[in-house]
C-alpha cells in the first residue's frame, strides 16, 4: 500500500489478487485521474469487483501497489443497495454524513443539495425499502459522495436500473467528476461505458485494453463481419438477427459484410482472442 | 426434483446437522438428563448432637459437614451460600430440624419426602420457597433464558442482516473504527435485553409473587456479565452465518442445550455425569445460580462469587473471540485472504 502523493492519480499498479487457487487480478495497472470517470467493463468473473474492492482496501493485494486516499476521502457504492432498508432516505444520508463527520447545518445543507440534484426531495421521508431500484441506487450514490470524496468507487451503480434512472445516475456521476473527483465505476452496460473518459476492459483478471473509447477503437486490429450464419462458430457472437464474427488477421472472406466494431464487438473479440489463444482463426 | 433436493441438502451442512444431529442430541439429552428425581443430596448436620444425627441419616443424605459447635445461623448461611441442599440443626434434647433449600426445587421435594419418611424424628422447614412453588424457581431462570434469546438469536440476526444487505461492506469502508461499529450494533440489543429483563422480573414478582430478597445491584451485575456472554455468542454466530436462516439454525444449536442442560428444567444433580459436564460449560447455568440465589435466597457476592468468576471468564473469552472475528470482517486489510 502506498500513500497518495499530491497531484498523483489514484489507482493500482501491477496489482495481483488471488483467492485460494483462483487468480482474480493479474498484474493490473489502472489510473484514476481527478476529474475523470474510469469505466471498468468485462464479463462475469472478469475481476471488476475485485479491482474496486482492492482500491477501497476491502481486499489486500498479493502484489503491486494501491494508491488511494484515506477512508475519509473515499466514497464507495457496493454492488448491493448501499443503503439501509429500514431507514428513510434522509436518515440514510444523515447516517453516512455523520460517519464522515458532517453534522449540523452543514449536513442539512448538503442533504438538501444532494436530494434536489438527484430528484429525491419528495422521497426524503420514504423508507429505502420502499424506493424503486433506480431511486435506491441514486440514494446509494448520494451516500457515497455526501462527504465530497476525492475518489469515488462505484460497483455497477446502474445494474438493474431502468433506462431513465440510468440517465439520471450517469448525470450525477458526470457532475461528480466535473467537480474534480476521481471516479471509477464498473458496469455491464457498454453503451454507458463508452461515455467514460477512460475505459478498462478486463477479462479473467487481466486488462485486455484500456484508454479512451477512441483510443480503444484505434488500437483494435482485425476485422469484424456480420452475417446470418458464421464461418467459425467459436469466433462469433449474436448481434440482433445476425452473428458478428472476428477475424484477428484481417482474413475475412470477401463475401462477408465488414462492420465498424462498437465497444461491445471490441470487448467480445478481445475476450475471444484471450480465451481461444492457440485455436486456428 | 427429489435428486435436486438431496443434492441441495447434502451441501447445506447446517440443515443436515439439524436433521441428523438433533435427534441424536435429543435422544442423549432426554435419555441421560431428563430426570426430575434427585437420588442424593448434600447435607450438613450442626448442633450438639450433630454426630449422632448424621450417623442416623439414610444414604440419600451425603453429609459433607458435621459440626457440633455450629449454630442454626451457620446452617442458614450454608444454605444461602448454596453449599448444601439441606442443613439438619440439632439441639440438646429436642427434635432436629431439617432446613431445606427451597430454591433447589427438585432436591427440596426429594428431601422433604425423605424427612417425612423419618416419621417425625426430624422436622422439616423449607426456606426461600416454603410452598415449593415452581414459578418461584422458574422465573429467575426464565429471565436468563430471555436474555439468552435476545443475546443470541436477535443479535445474530441483526448483525447478519447487515451482511445480507451488503451494508457491512459499506460500514467497513467508512471511517468508523471497528470497535465503534461493534459497540453501535450491540448497545441497542444490550439495552433492549436489560429492559426486557427488568420487565420480566417485575412481572414475575407481580404475577407469581416471586420474592426478590437480595441486592438489585448484585442481580444487575450478574445480568450484565451474562449479557456480554450471550451477546458474544450472538456476535460469533453472525460471523459464521451468511443469512438470517443460518443464524437461526446456529442459534438453535446453542439455545437448546442451554434450556435443557443448564439446570433450569432438569436438576443438574440428577443428570448423568456424562451429560452434566455440558451444563457446567453453559453461561445460563451460572446466571440461573445467580438469579435464583439473589432473588430467592438473598445471596450476595460473597456467596455467589464462584458463579460470578466463571461467568466473567466465559463472558470475556466469548465476547473477545467473537468481536475479534467480527472485527476481521470490518478490517479486511488484516484478514487472511479468502
Amino acid at each position: 500500500m502506498t500513500a497518495h502523493g499530491a497531484g498523483m492519480p489514484f489507482g493500482v499498479e501491477d496489482v495481483s489478487v488471488t483467492f485460494g487457487d483462483t487468480t482474480a487480478l493479474r498484474a493490473v495497472t489502472v489510473e484514476v485521474p481527478a476529474g475523470t470517470v474510469v469505466a471498468v467493463v468485462g464479463g462475469d468473473g472478469a475481476g471488476k469487483t475485485t479491482l474496486l474492492r482492492t482500491l477501497v482496501r476491502e481486499v489486500s493485494p498479493d502484489a503491486g501497489n494501491v494508491s488511494a486516499p484515506a477512508k475519509a476521502e473515499l466514497g464507495f457504492l457496493p454492488a448491493s443497495s448501499g443503503s439501509w432498508a429500514a431507514l428513510t432516505v434522509a436518515q440514510n444520508l444523515d447516517f453516512a454524513a455523520g460517519a464522515y463527520g458532517l453534522t449540523g447545518a452543514a449536513r442539512d445543507e448538503r442533504r438538501t443539495e444532494l436530494l434536489a440534484a438527484a430528484d429525491l426531495t419528495a422521497a426524503k421521508d420514504r423508507l429505502a425499502s420502499q424506493l424503486s431500484g433506480g431511486m435506491r441506487r441514486k440514494l446509494g450514490f448520494l451516500m457515497a459522495i455526501v462527504h465530497r470524496p476525492r475518489l469515488v468507487v462505484l460497483d455497477e451503480p446502474s445494474t438493474g436500473v431502468d433506462p431513465v434512472s440510468r440517465i439520471d445516475l450517469w448525470r450525477l456521476i458526470a457532475q461528480e467528476a466535473a467537480s474534480g473527483a476521481a471516479v471509477i465505476m464498473s458496469t455491464t452496460y457498454l453503451d454507458e461505458a463508452e461515455r467514460a473518459g477512460h475505459l478498462v476492459v478486463l477479462d479473467g483478471g487481466e486488462v485486455l485494453v484500456q484508454g479512451s473509447y477512441d483510443e480503444v477503437r484505434a488500437t483494435f486490429s482485425g476485422t469484424v463481419t456480420s452475417a446470418p450464419t458464421p464461418v467459425r462458430e467459436e469466433w462469433s457472437w449474436r448481434r440482433g438477427h445476425d452473428r458478428h464474427e472476428y477475424w484477428p488477421d484481417d482474413d475475412a472472406p470477401a463475401d462477408r459484410e465488414v462492420v465498424a466494431p462498437d465497444l461491445e464487438d471490441i470487448v467480445i473479440a478481445l475476450s475471444l482472442v484471450r480465451r481461444l489463444a492457440g485455436v486456428s482463426a | 426434483m427429489i435428486v435436486k433436493e438431496f443434492r441441495e441438502l447434502l451441501r447445506d451442512r447446517r440443515t443436515l446437522g439439524l436433521l441428523v444431529g438433533l435427534p441424536l442430541i435429543l435422544l442423549v439429552i432426554f435419555g441421560y438428563a431428563a430426570n426430575f428425581y434427585v437420588d442424593h443430596v448434600s447435607a450438613a448436620v450442626v448442633g450438639p448432637q450433630a454426630a449422632q444425627v448424621a450417623a442416623s441419616l439414610p444414604d440419600f443424605f451425603e453429609v459433607e459437614t458435621v459440626d457440633a459447635d455450629a449454630t442454626e445461623a451457620d446452617a442458614r448461611d450454608l444454605l444461602r451460600d448454596d453449599e448444601v441442599d439441606v442443613a439438619v440443626v440439632t439441639t440438646g434434647g429436642g427434635t432436629p430440624t431439617a432446613l431445606i433449600d427451597g430454591s433447589n426445587l427438585f432436591a427440596a421435594q426429594s428431601i422433604l419426602g425423605a424427612v417425612n419418611a423419618t416419621a417425625g424424628k426430624i422436622e422439616p422447614e423449607v426456606l426461600y420457597n416454603p410452598d415449593l412453588t415452581t414459578a418461584w424457581v422458574m422465573v429467575p431462570a426464565i429471565i436468563g433464558l430471555i436474555l439468552t434469546f435476545i443475546g443470541t438469536i436477535v443479535t445474530s440476526i441483526g448483525l447478519v442482516r447487515e451482511r445480507e444487505a451488503g451494508t457491512l461492506e459499506q460500514l467497513a469502508v467508512m471511517p468508523i473504527k471497528p470497535g465503534t461499529v461493534i459497540l453501535g450494533k450491540i448497545a441497542p440489543y444490550f439495552l433492549l435485553a436489560a429492559i426486557d429483563m427488568a420487565v420480566v422480573t417485575v412481572l414475575g414478582m407481580l404475577l407469581f409473587d416471586v420474592p426478590f430478597n437480595g441486592n438489585v445491584l448484585v442481580f444487575a451485575l450478574g445480568a450484565a456479565i451474562f449479557l456480554f456472554a450471550v451477546l458474544g455468542i450472538g456476535v460469533f454466530i453472525s460471523t459464521i452465518s451468511q443469512t438470517a436462516g443460518q443464524a437461526i439454525q446456529s442459534a438453535f444449536f446453542v439455545l437448546l442445550p442451554q434450556i435443557l442442560l443448564s439446570g433450569m428444567i432438569f436438576p443438574l444433580d440428577a443428570m448423568a455425569a456424562g451429560v452434566r459436564w455440558i451444563g457446567y460449560i453453559l453461561p445460563l447455568t451460572y446466571f440461573t445460580k445467580i438469579s435464583q440465589g439473589v432473588m430467592l435466597r438473598g445471596a450476595g457476592i460473597d456467596s455467589l462469587w464462584p458463579s460470578f468468576v466463571v461467568l466473567t471468564v466465559m463472558a470475556v473469552v466469548i465476547f473477545t473471540a467473537a468481536t475479534l472475528r467480527f472485527r476481521r470482517d470490518l478490517a479486511p486489510e488484516r484478514k487472511a485472504r479468502a
